[in-house]
């Protein structure tokens, strides 16, 4: 339902601003310091990056971007409509088992698919038995990596879409209906437009997790954008070209995020949910048809990458399961449980306080602090790190402490900055569950005198229950898979889940990586079954 | 704001400033922990002294140490490929050892010629092949290949891997660039698939029949063979009518601000010398660098070669060029 009218302007006092423009200015410290890149002198390594590097990376990763966007949108949108409109057999599994491929990380996905469909792969070899001159097309493509982030990153255009199908009102389609308009129409004009927040807000996290993707493009041999950062740094040795070409996808990014407010403009999606999507039963072959696919995209997405590391796991499970394996586990729940908390708290605070604000400024600074997720992982960690270390010794100079550091190797810098990653992970729910809630009930509560803070706490907060489930299961899970962050903030002899799958796969011992790839799946889906099952449909 | 203050209190008690010992060394590793960590257990059980070691890739681990400067924690930088230890070297980040123990367990051209840092593992990267399509009277050298008569024969390891940045820019050192350019285009005019993601992927892809040979490190090819001993794939030594098979290393130096400088020339004299050799390189299938330690028994079998007795250093300096030069040819 668009409603036209906008907010009304309350009288907000000076305290939002400034809570607003220091928090942003701590979880944007990477972006700066990669922006600042291009006040360095010019480098010897630009004419070489400008005439054979970045034309080509740029639009390979362009094209890459644009589909998995469309790809997870294609088996995505589908699936949460199913889901959310349908009951059909299995259907209570499905809905929560659609979310599972959210705790595979990319790259394993991309490497069990690389090798079961490459040309050594089992399934070739044995077609190459049948008839020799037997051969698929090559996996380590353009295409193969769309096609496998895709899978990789539908959950996050699922589990948006579904939520805002789930809550889409049932009154609206009646009217339609009595309108006139056929089912298609109601689709197109009706559902879809109201859906339009949160699928945009999906697109926008796909193509930022896609932007940022390092590990799966590299199983594929792509020559991305963070490619190109990754080997002017480690490469050329240049730090400063790296953060350049870091500071031109963090523009990408922050372009994108214009382009899409300036096109949704003035329209609001609020709308009341007095009566719910009515469910349709499905039955006989339909019911089977929609069951199949959601066990197709599953199989494909989770279930033959987790039979692969079964596989690899029971082959080393005996040599590689140490008694320090609990605490691996452990560590990787705490880091993950604590991140989620204050990525969410942080989002709230940033999604709130722009709507409270109304001004284009303020949208532009928490757009800047959610382009962390589109930064590849490494620079991230070193855009954070800089800072960091600085102000690590003008806290000691200060407090003339004589230990070599003071924050540093402490949780909270690794927790800052796996907010600065993930912060827009949280932001994107709660700005698309924030949209849902209209005008007019924030003024009937201020009409009541419920106002500022107290105001969020009851009127907002039961309200975006769960826009908070949605924000905080995704940092969980991506915290769990994170590394670079991790790697280069954790205290010595600290180490996490991923961290033991970064020892193994930088050598390319991919079987020795299962188990803690598996143990971060098994921890990964302890909230995803929790929170998902939990939630009731539309309530 | 209860969480916030938990929080901080929790982050309080998770402080791991480590007090300063005085038995104490602190490594940053390249290398992964399931290589070093039973070397320095080891090192701990025989002297008591303790090896605190954090492990990231190369690139982050030079950020931080540069950062970090005179208060880094840190006292040895250990890498792997030449490449990156020249890099710290040429940053100022680390220092040089005098040390008789090392002079003579570590080769000349294994270490920087001002011992900034030492080698202490030698990988030879040479060429495999697949003896149901070639046969080893096809193969010479790593320059042969980019002869027409390959063409669709051959696979390759992703040029974004420091090991080919090393081969190329140790082939610039010996040809020069214009010739090393027209090599590289000829090995991608060559290609029988896109290049592969590492060196298992590759070696795999010879098996199969994808292509004829390859180039890969020899302990990728020892890993193979541990797993699948049938494997169709021979180790051919590339250039031993020439210059020599292409040797890098994986290596140490001591880092400028060293806190425990003593303690950490120790333990580097210490993985040189024959006590610890064969735990460092034998659980990588790898090269001793010291001359009186012999590899392991398997290693032994791929039989006695010639090397590229080139310093490794050079790696370093013409990688930048070497990146350039494999852009330019459209090596991926």
């Amino acid at each position: 339902m668009l409603f036209s009218q906008t907010l009304p302007r309350l009288a907000l006092p000076s305290r939002w601003w400034l809570g607003l423009v220091l928090c942003v200015l701590v979880m944007t410290l990477p972006q700066w310091v990669v922006l600042a890149s291009w006040l360095a002198p010019a480098h010897e390594h630009w004419p070489h990056l400008r005439d054979y590097v970045l034309p080509q990376a740029t639009t390979t990763t362009v094209l890459l971007a644009l589909g998995v966007v469309v790809g997870s949108l294609l088996i995505g949108v589908p699936l949460a409509w199913l889901i959310a409109r349908y009951r059909f057999a299995g259907h209570s599994i499905w809905r929560w088992a659609l979310m599972l491929p959210l705790a595979m990380p990319a790259y394993v996905l991309a490497f069990v698919m690389v090798g079961l469909l490459d040309f050594s792969g089992p399934l070739q070899s044995q077609l190459r038995l049948w008839w020799p001159e037997a051969r698929l097309p090559e996996i380590r493509s353009l295409g193969g990596a769309i096609l496998v982030l895709s899978l990789s990153f539908y959950p996050y255009v699922y589990l948006l879409a579904r939520d805002a199908f789930a809550s889409h009102s049932q009154q609206a389609l009646e009217v339609a209906a009595s309108l006139g308009l056929t089912p298609r129409q109601r689709w197109w004009r009706v559902i879809m437009p109201a859906a339009r927040p949160a699928l945009v807000a999906a697109a926008l996290l796909v193509t930022m997790e896609t932007l940022a993707d390092f590990g799966a493009v590299s199983v594929f041999n792509l020559d991305t954008l963070s490619v190109a950062i990754y080997k002017a740094w480690s490469g050329l040795f240049s730090l400063t070209a790296a953060s350049q070409i870091a500071a031109v996808v963090v523009v990408l990014a922050l372009l994108l995020m214009a382009i899409e407010r300036w096109q949704r403009g003035q329209r609001r999606y609020s709308g009341n949910r007095n009566q719910p999507l009515a469910i349709a039963r499905l039955s006989g072959w339909r019911s089977i048809l929609a069951c199949a696919l959601c066990g197709i995209v599953w199989l494909l997405a989770f279930g033959l990458p987790l039979a692969q590391l079964l596989s690899w796991g029971c082959a080393v499970v005996a040599s590689d399961l140490d008694s320090r394996f609990p605490t691996f586990i452990l560590n990787s729940l705490l880091l993950a449980g604590l991140a989620a908390m204050l990525v969410v708290m942080l989002a709230l605070l940033l999604a709130y306080g722009e709507r409270q604000l109304q001004r284009p400024a303020a949208g532009l600074l928490v757009q800047l602090s959610a382009t962390g997720y589109a930064m590849p992982g490494a620079v991230l960690a070193v855009g954070f790190f800089i800072p960091m270390q600085w102000f690590d010794q003008q806290l000691l100079a200060v407090t003339g402490s004589s230990s070599p550091t003071l924050l540093k190797g402490t949780l909270l810098l690794i927790l800052l900055g796996l907010a600065t990653r993930f912060l827009s992970v949280g932001l994107a729910p709660l700005q698309a569950g924030l949209q849902r809630i209209s005008p007019a009930q924030e003024m009937a509560a201020a009409s009541l005198g419920v106002v500022g803070w107290r105001r969020l706490w009851r009127l907002h907060l039961p309200l975006l229950a769960p826009s908070i489930t949605t924000a905080a299961l995704l940092c969980f899970v991506d915290v769990m898979k994170e590394m670079p962050i991790t790697l280069m903030t954790r205290p010595f002899g600290w180490d996490t889940l991923a961290v033991r799958v970064f020892e193994m796969t930088s050598e390319g011992e991919w079987q020795r990586a299962a188990l803690p790839a598996l143990a971060i799946m098994a921890a990964g889906l302890l909230p995803v079954i929790v929170l998902g099952r939990g939630r009731s449909l539309p309530s | 704001m209860h969480l916030l203050r938990h929080l901080t209190l929790l982050c309080a008690a998770l402080t791991t400033a480590a007090p300063l010992l005085a038995a104490e060394v602190v490594v940053y590793s390249a290398r992964n922990e399931q290589l070093i960590k039973p070397v320095f257990d080891a090192y701990t059980q025989a002297t008591g002294v303790k090896v605190n070691f954090i492990t990231d890739k190369e690139a982050p681990l030079l950020t931080r140490l540069q950062q970090e400067g005179a208060s880094s924690p840190a006292d040895l930088l250990l890498t792997v490929d030449a490449g990156n230890l020249w890099q710290a070297a040429e940053q100022g980040l680390l220092q040089p050892v005098q040390s008789k123990a090392l002079d003579t367990a570590v080769p000349a051209h294994l270490r920087d010629p001002q011992n900034r840092w030492f080698g202490l593992s030698v990988r030879a990267r040479t060429l495999f092949f697949n003896p149901s399509l070639t046969s080893a009277d096809q193969l010479s050298s790593y320059e042969a290949l980019a002869e027409p008569k390959w063409q669709g024969k051959l696979c390759l390891r992703s040029s974004k891997k420091v090991y080919n940045q090393s081969l190329v820019a140790m082939m610039i050192a010996t040809h020069g660039e214009e010739k090393t350019e027209s090599l590289v285009k000829g090995w991608v005019a060559n290609l029988a698939a896109p290049p592969f993601a590492d060196d298992t992927k590759l070696l795999e892809a010879i098996a199969a029949g994808q292509c004829a040979v390859g180039i890969a490190n020899t302990y990728y090819y020892g890993r193979l063979l541990a797993k699948k001993p049938e494997l169709p794939v021979k180790l051919f030594w590339a250039n031993q009518g020439s210059d020599g098979t292409h040797v890098n290393i994986a290596g140490a130096g001591l880092t400028r601000h060293a806190p425990h400088r003593d303690e950490a020339v120790k333990l580097l004299e210490w993985l040189a010398s024959p006590a610890a050799q064969n735990l460092f390189v034998d659980a990588n299938f790898e090269y001793p660098v010291n001359p009186q330690v012999a590899p392991a028994t398997k290693v032994q079998g791929w039989g006695e070669y010639k090397a590229n007795l080139l310093n490794v250093a050079t790696a370093g300096q013409l990688q930048a060029a070497a990146v350039k030069l494999m852009d330019r040819a459209g090596y991926k």
